[in-house]
């Protein structure tokens, strides 16, 4: 049979698969034949594995044998931060030229479990810094809808790779917006899950108190089914949250309440239609029987100059380990401190080595308790802010981002410009509650259709409330 | 506010080698980056300290060591330079 890859999801895939209407591999090469097509205007991957043949053949021998999963033989498109054994990774840096993973991130071996096939490894922001993936080592992204704009970012090359039909399913990761923008600005589903929720070994760490893998899918489900299979408590990740604690949250009965945050709204910005918009979502829910509740998170507002504090901060110490000794690209100067010197400064882009400065100035003697500290109490106040709202409500809505996808170049010479533009989505990450971002129709630009974005978040380890409420209204 | 010497610092300290033209540049963005997140100190001086939260060591047992060598080959191989099976760097001392 012909294989309809616009209205394709991973449920009805695997029936298909499980029917024998097509076979894995002739899944594989229809995306494939997609991705030759596409890419080269697109540049969503950065790769298209060699040996996606091979995988396919060995999930169809599984489907074939009714041994699989849900995902036996489903194509999937990651991010370039993480890890695969024995493929290239470089989070779309000069400084890992040549790198070659020698371990599977844990989201990956469950993956491999599960039978999905892994297509390829997909542009991104330079070590997941900034939003847009025009900071890539390897040129920019372009957003399938309007080839002039940007995809979003830093996951823009897996949501791109998603929206031109190049991949069925794909994952990211999410320090302060990462899937969720970019699904917004191309018209998908993107999860950060709560932290902890999703094991973090095998993923380069950029800020590691806010950093989480998540699934992008065309649709609610797809993004749950990649959910599901990803999570889990894993000893390899400290962090990550033992399964009986994660249960424990689920016992709290829903309220049917949807918070709707003034004061974050009220943050200059916000395009009018964006509003407009969001407010058309939230009479939706109220058709589908949700009361809506005006609630304040009076902190809110200190959300971005917070997270712009602890994110360079963290990257700034995390970042440290690129030395041009272990792996990566390696220069040579006089002495061994010009071998690190001439290392970073030629290995990092623009962006990374200006976080990299930001965080060591927020870091150093003199500015730590003006800074560093201060945001530290902020993030504390602002996450108590949450915790009172939920005792009210059961989700909170905004809209994704304040604007649909902006021009490629429009804000690369202004980092401040670009850092407005998460407003929305950097609160989940300094709480670290789930946060989903469903699409909510297009505007017109330019005679484009650009897709919005809105936004759910929820207590921690509620990404089932999320995935309620999101099927029913998209 | 911070000056020119500042970012030649954090450079060094960074270990980042930076071109004079871009020292203007870093020097004219994290002015704006800076004066933007400084909002925070706007925020009333009575704002509770810093909380550690709930911090507890993740431990594991000292037990079930892998096969000795079972990864040094791979990881052995993305090392820039090498001399016998060791990490080689320029003399420190």
């Amino acid at each position: 049979m012909k294989i309809d890859l616009e209205n394709l999801t991973i449920r009805k895939a695997h029936e298909h698969l499980l029917k024998g209407d097509f076979s894995a591999v002739e899944l594989s090469e229809v995306y494939l034949k997609n991705i030759e097509a596409h890419n080269k205007n697109i540049n969503a991957y950065l790769e298209v594995f060699d040996d996606v043949a091979t995988q396919a053949k060995e999930t169809q021998k599984i489907i074939e044998n009714k041994k699989g999963t849900i995902l036996t033989g489903i194509p999937i498109a990651v991010k370039d931060n993480i890890l695969i054994q024995r493929k290239r990774a470089s989070s779309a840096s000069k400084i890992l030229e040549g790198y070659t993973a020698t371990y599977d991130a844990t989201v990956i071996k469950k993956l491999k479990s599960a039978g999905a096939v892994f297509l390829g490894r997909t542009n991104m922001d330079e070590f997941a810094m900034g939003g847009s993936t025009e900071n890539s080592a390897f040129g920019p992204t372009k957003n399938p809808h309007d080839v002039s704009r940007v995809p979003g970012g830093s996951s823009g090359g897996s949501a791109a790779a998603l929206a031109m039909d190049g991949a069925l399913a794909a994952l990211g990761s999410d320090t302060g917006g990462s899937i969720r923008q970019p699904a917004a600005f191309c018209g998908l589903v993107g999860l950060k899950p709560t932290y902890g929720a999703v094991s973090r070994y095998g993923l380069m760490a950029m800020a590691s108190s806010l950093d989480q893998i998540g699934p992008f899918g065309k649709t609610v489900e797809d993004a749950e089914i990649l959910f599901n299979a990803i999570k889990g408590h894993d000893p390899m990740d400290s962090t990550s949250v033992p399964d009986e604690i994660a249960k424990r949250n689920n016992e709290v009965s829903i309220k049917m309440t949807i918070g709707v945050p003034k004061d974050i709204l009220d943050s200059p910005g916000i395009d009018a239609l964006v509003l407009k918009n969001f407010n058309e979502e939230i009479a939706k829910l109220k058709g589908k029987g949700y009361s809506i509740k005006e609630i304040s998170l009076p902190h809110a507002h200190f959300a971005l100059s917070v997270y712009y504090i602890i994110m360079p901060a963290e990257a700034s110490t995390n970042l440290a380990r690129f030395d041009g000794v272990r792996y990566g690209l390696s220069k040579k100067g006089g002495t061994p401190f010009d071998d690190y010197a001439k290392t970073r400064g030629e290995g990092f882009g623009r962006e990374v080595r200006r976080r990299i400065l930001l965080g060591t100035y927020v870091l150093s003697s003199g500015y730590y308790d003006a800074y560093y500290n201060k945001a530290w109490s902020l993030r504390n106040l602002i996450g108590k802010d949450f915790e009172h709202a939920f005792n009210e409500v059961d989700i909170i809505a905004t809209p994704t981002t304040p604007t649909p996808a902006f021009k490629i170049g429009e804000k690369n010479n202004d980092p401040l410009a670009m850092y407005l533009a998460d407003v929305f989505t950097v609160p989940a990450n300094l709480i670290g509650i789930p946060a989903l971002s469903i699409p909510s129709g297009t505007v017109d630009r330019d005679g484009k259709k650009l897709p919005l974005g809105l936004q759910l978040m929820a207590p921690h380890f509620r990404e089932d409330i999320l995935f309620s409420v999101g099927k029913s209204i998209f | 506010m911070i000056e020119k010497k500042d970012i030649e610092k954090l450079a060094r300290l960074s270990r980042i080698e930076v071109s004079e033209e871009e020292k203007n540049i870093l020097l004219k963005d994290m002015e704006s980056i800076l004066d933007y997140v400084s909002q925070i100190k706007e925020a009333s001086s009575g704002i509770p300290p810093k909380e550690a939260g709930e911090l507890r060591n993740v431990m594991r047992e000292d037990k079930n060591p892998h096969e000795k060598g079972m990864y040094t080959k791979e990881i052995m191989n993305e090392v820039p330079d090498k001399e016998n099976g060791y990490v080689k760097v320029k003399q420190i001392l």
